[in-house]
């Protein structure tokens, strides 16, 4: 009959007062992660309209070393990403695996600061805490560097034949025009970097304002560091986004 | 009720761990040396249908180590590991499988009503 009155009163109330740990995560680690599930899902949707997007264009079928863009066929990513900066050579994705390692380091600058902030090392954590904003700073600097190569384009540039017979001279790529290949393959780039560079630029920030509370002991008062934590788990998301990008863009 | 694990009570600093570094060291070299592989791969591979698997296998391992270790799933509750690894990953095969051969019918069809 009287079920209820078996439960511990003061249990209860704690329960509902957001002591709770289901799955033994704290509240805001658990909303952490499915956050995360919910934006692994978003780039989910727009790599998969890369993929459907390459296999709606023609595939180029010549000789590798031949290759030569065209808006018939949907590019190698080895072939258009060949810049580095300060060095007029030909060094296909080098570039792209600099950001790839620097983004890495970051995140293996950032688990440390996590490991600091399990032994209440103040010290330790603003150090990696720094490293990691430095490392985001550095990628963010290379993806501009990117960009701009991207879309200022080569002095060769590339002549179309439009259906209607006009024939236009164009160079880089924008939204609407594209050098390199068939127009999606710009649209989905700026997309694509675009919107895993927006997480990179909201997680230096981020970084910074945890940084702040560390460097003025907001941590040390509350006497947990698991902010570190929370903030960790954003930017290790944005680091293995990172690898599907490199792999799924540029590599495949 | 809480707040019961980690020793995040005392606000004393610890001493570092020098094997837990040497862990973090350890798979950030994994980490390193798996996107090094798939770089020379790309470049010394024919390109077709066994690279592409291979890229997807490596990127997956690589994914194990950054959601396992940096992100300490790999510690976590066997529920939690559920819910945020298998669900997705249901999802996601499904959409990017749905998306890739619509793709294949789209551009047999703009091939089939445009002509080459």
């Amino acid at each position: 009959m009287a079920t209820a009155a078996i439960i511990d009163e003061n249990e209860n109330k704690a329960l509902w007062g957001g002591d709770a740990e289901p799955m033994k995560a704290s509240y805001g680690k658990l909303m952490m992660w499915f956050f995360l599930l919910s934006d692994a899902l978003t780039f989910t949707g727009l790599l998969s309209t890369y993929g459907f997007a390459r296999f709606s264009h023609d595939a180029y079928t010549g000789a590798l070393a031949s290759f030569k863009t065209s808006v018939a066929y949907w590019p190698i990513p080895e072939k258009i990403f060949t810049h580095i900066p300060f060095f007029h050579i030909d060094a296909p994705l080098v570039f792209v695996g600099l950001m790839t390692f620097i983004l890495i380091l970051s995140s293996v600058t950032m688990v440390l600061a996590v490991e600091a902030g399990h032994r209440n090392d103040k010290n330790d954590v603003q150090k990696w805490m720094l490293w990691t904003i430095l490392g985001g700073m550095a990628f963010l600097g290379c993806q501009a560097w990117e960009w701009t190569i991207f879309i200022t384009g080569t002095p060769e540039g590339l002549i179309v034949n439009d259906p209607d017979g006009t024939v236009r001279h164009i160079f880089g790529a924008n939204l609407i025009q594209n050098e390199y290949g068939p127009r999606l393959f710009a649209d989905l780039f700026f997309f694509i970097t675009g919107f895993h560079g927006t997480h990179v630029l909201s997680g230096v920030v981020i970084n910074i304002i945890v940084f702040y509370n560390v460097a003025f002991g907001t941590y040390q008062r509350l006497g947990s560091y698991e902010m570190i934590e929370k903030v960790g788990l954003y930017w290790h998301f944005i680091d293995l986004v990172w690898v599907f990008v490199f792999t799924f863009f540029y590599l495949v | 009720m809480g707040h019961t694990h980690h020793a995040a009570h005392t606000s004393e600093v610890q001493p570092r761990n020098p094997a837990k570094v040497k862990h973090l060291l350890t798979v950030t070299l994994y980490l390193a040396v798996l996107t090094g592989v798939e770089f020379v791969l790309a470049f010394t591979m024919p390109r077709g249908h066994l690279l592409t698997l291979l890229f997807v296998l490596l990127t997956f391992v690589k994914t194990f180590y950054i959601v396992g270790e940096f992100m300490h799933l790999n510690y976590e509750v066997r529920m939690l590991k559920l819910a945020i690894i298998v669900l997705p990953i249901i999802l996601i095969s499904w959409l990017v499988l749905a998306l890739l051969m619509e793709g294949h019918f789209v551009r047999e069809a703009i091939v089939f009503i445009f002509g080459k």
